[in-house]
């Protein structure tokens, strides 16, 4: 009791305490290790020793940086297909879900309940060469006679959007959600049609949700290894298969942690980049006519 | 300068006939709950008209069908000659000030004023120019770049009037505009809100359920109850001669009294005591009848020629005036005496006393259904 009233100042400090903790037990001492291994060199059977490896991290950029710009790529694109389908969605449960919002939130975050890999494969037979979306495309001819879609890109693709879908339709629907209907029926009353009203006061007021949604989808998306893995051939493989086969079957250490830092270095940058255009364009939403 | 070239030529023509605004029997249904009933009704351009009325008396309800943003279950609106029952609010040359301002908070205090310009197509200078004009009318010169959350309540309202009235519109509505504000930014607000609405001649329309806020400024007030319209005229008109007892008790205090209509101008009390009231007022209504009157018009004298016996049971000093509560044969009276002398009056409780007031200042509604004092 008397030290803490003597020492006013510190309690602030004190009770950071077990979260500096934690942070520092989960997240800065595996990063440094991640870093000591990413510098090591050896090979399995001698050991791996810490040598200024460089070249293990010039080996990530360039063996691998074919893999590195599909996974952003794939990741953009799926981010890019889970806003396009999330918006309308989680507008729709917003605005005209009414008594049923609960029910068509739980609808969405549904697949949840099931385990990722049991629902991308799943996904392997809705998708198979015998299934019926596959026979729908070639009764249609939009797919020749002998198209497919697992082991093709499109089906990746579709896989990482399909998986992290809620993780963009949630944000987007609290964001929605908060939007007060009055300031719609202002921008009405202010001459705005209906498109303009959303043009000009809902979406730049849900930017904070598009902006959270396209995080939390654009990121776990890039390192992403199971639906190249279950949906895809070598030809779709991720910087997350590469990793894990360096770790897992290669046992290649420092390479495996080079190239996650590696991959974590471009994600930040990517998102950095994407704060500051969302950012700047807050800002000016109103000025450009 | 727009708008003062509008309220100026809007004056020379202004007649007392042309209706800005009309409803014809405009009822709205929500499910099974009917918010407006059968309401009727024009506003006069260039009036700034107020509807007045208790929460859910459908007041709001029609203020947002004249904006567009409620479709009457049946009847028609109109503005000026057009028919624009069924028009989108954006279709229609009205603005809103939103009860809680609806300022966007994503844009500057000039883009909200500006937003209504630049969905017409304006832009750059004159654009510039017109909403800092607008901002100097409402006193809130040099704020144009801040964000409505960086400005106070009466600023913000300042805004949302600004935003509305950059538009020149045909009609303004208000909903509640005043009602978040503390009592003396309220009172100021009012006359400001009176001040700009001479300055600029648009017709107003203004939803309230405060009676002070209606009387001061409106010109016109509509007083509403259930859906109804129940009274319709200028302050003094429904001050002085209430015609229903919900707008006597609404607007003010008053004494009701149960009689029966006893022939031309005189009402029987269920005492037996006769008053007479103007002809007019009965209006050739026959027999139960409550008469009103204002505590302020009565004397506690004999004098005027009509006259109740009583005891004083209370007294309390307020002030301005003295409120007295006499006990008569037909019940408890509400007198204010105003205090013009130096000192207490000389009346106090158990006193006898004879209260009287004239004719003119006697109303009379119809028959009480129940006790409503």
């Amino acid at each position: 009791m008397n030290f803490f009233h003597r020492h006013r100042a510190l309690v602030p400090y004190l009770l950071l305490l077990p979260g500096l903790a934690w942070l520092a037990l989960f997240f800065v001492v595996p990063m440094y290790y991640l870093g000591y291994t990413s510098l090591q060199a050896g090979d399995l059977f001698s050991g791996y020793t810490f040598a200024w490896a460089w070249d293990n991290y010039s080996d990530a950029f360039t063996l691998y940086r074919g893999h590195f710009i599909r996974s952003l790529e794939y990741a953009g694109v799926a981010t890019l297909a889970a806003f396009l389908i999330s918006y309308p969605l989680a507008y729709w449960i917003a605005f005209r879900g009414g008594r049923w919002k609960n029910f068509l939130l739980l609808l969405v975050i549904a697949p949840f309940f099931v385990t990722y890999l049991i629902r991308t494969l799943a996904w392997k037979t809705i998708l198979a060469d015998q299934g019926f979306v596959v026979d729908a495309l070639r009764t249609l001819h939009l797919v020749g006679e002998d198209g497919r879609l697992l082991a093709t890109t499109t089906a990746v693709v579709a896989g990482i959007t399909y998986n992290f879908l809620p993780f963009m339709a949630l944000p987007l629907y609290v964001s929605l959600e908060q939007i007060d209907k009055r300031l719609i029926e202002a921008a009405q009353d202010l001459y705005a049609s209906r498109v303009k009203a959303f043009l000009r006061v809902t979406f730049p007021l849900s930017l904070p949700g598009v902006f959270a949604g396209t995080l939390l989808t654009f990121i776990p998306a890039a390192g992403d290894f199971i639906n190249a893995e279950l949906l895809g051939t070598p030809r779709q493989l991720m910087i997350g298969n590469v990793i894990q086969s360096q770790f897992k079957e290669v046992a290649n250490y420092p390479q495996a942690a080079a190239l996650s830092f590696v991959l974590m270095a471009g994600i930040v940058i990517a998102v950095l980049l994407y704060a500051r255009a969302v950012g700047s364009e807050r800002v000016t939403a109103g000025t450009a006519a | 300068m727009a708008v003062e070239e509008r309220s100026e030529t809007g004056r020379v023509t202004r007649g007392r006939e042309v209706a800005d605004i009309r409803l014809e029997r405009v009822t709205k249904r929500f499910d099974d709950v009917v918010a407006v009933d059968d309401v009727s009704l024009a506003i006069e351009r260039g009036s700034f008209f107020a509807l007045l009325g208790p929460s859910g008396c459908g007041k709001t309800t029609t203020l947002r069908m004249i904006g567009g943003f409620e479709e009457p279950t049946g009847g028609a609106i109109f503005l000026g000659d057009a028919d624009v029952t069924g028009l989108p609010p954006y279709k229609r040359d009205v603005n809103t000030v939103f009860q809680s301002y609806a300022l966007f908070p994503h844009l500057s205090i000039f883009e909200n004023v500006a937003f209504g310009l630049r969905r017409r197509g304006q832009r750059g200078d004159p654009l510039k120019r017109r909403v800092e004009e607008m901002l100097e009318l409402v006193a809130l010169p040099g704020l144009g770049k801040r964000k409505p959350g960086q400005l106070s309540g009466g600023q913000q309202q300042r805004v949302a009037l600004a935003r509305a009235l950059v538009n020149s519109p045909q009609v303004l509505l208000l909903d509640e505009p005043l009602g978040a504000l503390d009592l003396k930014l309220r009172k100021q607000m009012q006359l400001e809100l009176k001040r700009i609405q001479n300055d600029v001649g648009i017709t107003f329309v203004h939803v309230t359920h405060d009676q002070e806020e209606a009387m001061t400024m409106a010109d016109q007030i509509a007083v509403m109850n259930a859906g109804r319209i129940e009274q319709l005229g200028s302050p003094d008109e429904l001050y002085e001669r209430p015609r229903t007892a919900f707008v006597a008790s609404f607007l003010g205090a008053s004494n009701l009294l149960r009689g029966r209509a006893a022939g031309e101008g005189v009402v029987r009390l269920e005492d037996g005591t006769e008053v007479r009231v103007p002809a007019a007022a009965l209006a050739g209504r026959t027999g139960p009848v409550a008469v009103g009157i204002r505590p302020e018009k009565i004397r506690l004298a004999a004098g005027e020629s009509n006259m109740l016996e009583g005891v004083i049971a209370e007294r309390s000093y307020i002030g301005v005036s003295t409120q007295y509560i006499a006990q008569t044969g037909t019940g408890s009276i509400t007198v204010y005496a105003q205090n013009t002398d130096h000192g207490p009056s000389g009346l106090a409780a158990g006193d006898r006393v004879t209260l009287s007031w004239s004719p003119e200042s006697t109303f009379v509604v119809d028959a009480l259904e129940e006790e409503r004092r």
